[in-house]
């Protein structure tokens, strides 16, 4: 029960992730009532995603660097950016169905609950399977890391690194999804820029041109979840000549992107509640 | 009636409704889906809220619990205003889809129960107790540990109405709660629900298309229509609004011509019975004395005017 002592803004923190986590439980549940199910759909989860890597490791047979890089330093990438989104991924629930939650009076139901909305979306149709993209993420991430001399500090920046990216990427399928309070249907406008921000995020930023790489740094942050950290643990500076302070930015660009997505989600519910769309 | 508890004045709430004219060309129209709505309900009042479809009952309700922005007017329930305090609020009122479970589908009753604990933040003791209670009275014992999915419609609407009321709200809206229910299980649901009423106050706000449901349960019916309040007030007032009659279908002992008496009309004849219709709120008995000591009279008996009827009447108007 709400305990007196604690100060303002922790309690109702701690009321949303302790409402996070009892709904999330009740989905897990929920699907080991199929057993067979849930372990096939795991398994299937596992080989898409076990494949996923397979694809950039022969690629690498024709060719010894990608853009400057190694192979190893290709997965280092590639784990970050995996660990990222899955982290994302598995925090936002069904998020991404936002529009048909609107059209079939789920959100209206929602709303007559003390929760968060933004809780009750992303807590709704939780599934533990989504760990099996991190699993195999950070797989990649452990035999990739030989490439990184390491030191205190670059544990520090990687730790950051990963948390920061599922930030962005939580933040980018909200907002994204937030669309949706608008448009009723656009799941797969939403899609276009996590999924395949993260497909991007998988090759060195060297490949593309500078332009492309300006936007993903200032427009849609998505170079913050694993290029410029993964700069610093690699021990380079920003071959398109960035300053090097940015390889700390991430954090900072987390921050930023929440506060604007979280913006965007609100004005989303507030249009919602002065429509009834 | 000193403080209502809900509180209604001039509300209003338009929707703009955009529709395709041309290739690219869109008009945009505005439509007062609610308009002028007035009311007052009191704590403990059982209210009827009906209404053909379309009139404006689910935007009303949505207004109340906080999930619309009225465009115009005042509203208050439990003394917040539930667009703005509507987290606050939800913690005060309960809310039963009849159509649509709040319930985990794949997880025993029990389940659904414990998450509604943490969610509204109930102590233990008083959850326990609420529990015990409602398990009781809506017989749900057996079913505490059966899936949802496996529970029958009227058990699972018992269900999701005892969900509802775990936190002990002093207000439940409920959205045709006896849809699909066969009818034993709405008797005992209309019961469930006096009794809750009547031990614990609760303030009950029901939407339906069952008047069955308002003639057993509600002492009071707003009627609305085009979005806004055609009548309100007592049942027994609803039947006399509008001009309804009564009808006297006597048994006499002859086949005569109609009978002629004053205050009423013979509306329908066949053989020896007819049908005299009088205003509803005319005496029966002077009535029954005109034709008695007129005619020889084998039996008598009086129609209350059908509910549906009247509405259907204040509708069509």
């Amino acid at each position: 029960m709400a305990d007196q002592s604690v100060p303002p803004l922790i309690r109702p923190t701690m009321y949303a992730v302790r409402t996070y986590r009892a709904i999330a439980v009740l989905w897990v549940r929920s699907s080991l009532t199929y057993p067979v199910s849930f372990w096939l759909l795991t398994l299937g989860g596992l080989l898409t995603n076990g494949l996923d890597f397979v694809g950039i490791w022969f690629m690498f047979h024709r060719i010894d660097v990608l853009g400057g890089f190694g192979l190893r330093e290709v997965g280092l990438l590639y784990s970050a950016t995996s660990v990222a989104i899955g982290v994302g991924d598995l925090l936002i629930g069904s998020v991404e169905q936002l529009g048909q939650k609107i059209r079939s009076g789920q959100l209206d139901a929602m709303m007559t609950k003390p929760v968060p909305l933004l809780v009750q979306v992303c807590a709704d149709q939780f599934q533990l399977r989504r760990l099996g993209r991190i699993s195999q993420a950070v797989i990649v991430f452990a035999w990739a890391a030989p490439v990184v001399e390491w030191s205190p500090a670059r544990v520090l920046v990687a730790v950051m690194m990963l948390v920061a990216g599922g930030a962005i990427f939580f933040a980018l399928f909200v907002g994204f999804s937030a669309i949706q309070f608008w448009t009723t249907d656009a799941s797969e406008f939403a899609n276009a820029f996590t999924y395949g921000g993260d497909t991007l995020n998988q090759y060195p930023m060297t490949v593309f041109p500078k332009e492309l790489v300006k936007s993903l740094t200032y427009v849609l942050p998505l170079a913050f979840v694993n290029w410029y950290p993964c700069l610093f643990l690699l021990g380079r500076s920003d071959p398109y000549g960035a300053p090097d302070w940015i390889r700390f930015a991430s954090p900072v660009a987390a921050a930023a992107l929440l506060l604007v997505m979280s913006l965007v989600w609100r004005a989303g519910v507030r249009h919602y509640r002065s429509t009834g769309s | 009636m000193s403080d209502p508890l809900i509180e209604v004045r001039d509300l209003g709430r338009d929707f703009t409704v955009r529709k395709r004219v041309g290739t690219f060309r869109r008009s945009s129209r505005v439509v007062h889906a609610v308009r002028d709505l007035s009311l007052q309900i009191g704590a403990g009042e059982m209210v009827g809220y009906i209404g053909p479809n379309g009139a404006g009952k689910s935007t009303t309700i949505k207004m109340l619990t906080g999930i619309l922005v009225p465009s115009r007017g005042h509203l208050r329930v439990a003394d917040l205003e539930p667009s703005r305090k509507r987290r606050e609020l939800a913690r005060r009122i309960g809310v039963v889809f009849g159509q649509r479970t709040s319930l985990w589908w794949d997880l025993p009753l029990r389940d659904s129960f414990e998450l509604l604990q943490r969610i509204y933040e109930i102590p233990t003791d008083r959850y326990r107790h609420n529990l015990a209670a409602y398990v009781d009275l809506l017989d749900l014992g057996t079913l505490l540990d059966t899936p949802v999915r496996q529970l029958s419609l009227g058990q699972r609407m018992r269900g999701d109405i005892a969900a509802a009321l775990l936190h002990d709200p002093g207000i439940l809206y409920l959205d045709e709660p006896t849809i699909g229910l066969d009818v034993v299980s709405k008797g005992r649901l209309r019961e469930f629900l006096r009794a809750l009423n009547a031990e614990r106050g609760t303030t009950l706000l029901l939407t339906t298309h069952d008047l069955q449901d308002i003639e057993a349960l509600c002492d009071r019916v707003i009627v609305i229509d085009h979005g806004t309040a055609v009548f309100d007030g007592p049942l027994t007032r609803l039947r006399t609004t509008g001009g309804a009659t009564r009808t006297l279908v006597v048994d006499l002992v002859d086949e005569v011509p109609p009978i002629a008496v004053d205050g009423a009309e013979v509306v329908k004849v066949e053989g020896p019975r007819q049908w005299l219709a009088f205003p509803a709120d005319a005496s029966a008995a002077a009535l029954v004395a005109q034709v008695a000591a007129a005619y020889d009279v084998a039996d008598l008996s009086i129609h209350e005017p059908d509910i549906e009827d009247v509405i259907w009447d204040l509708y069509s108007r």
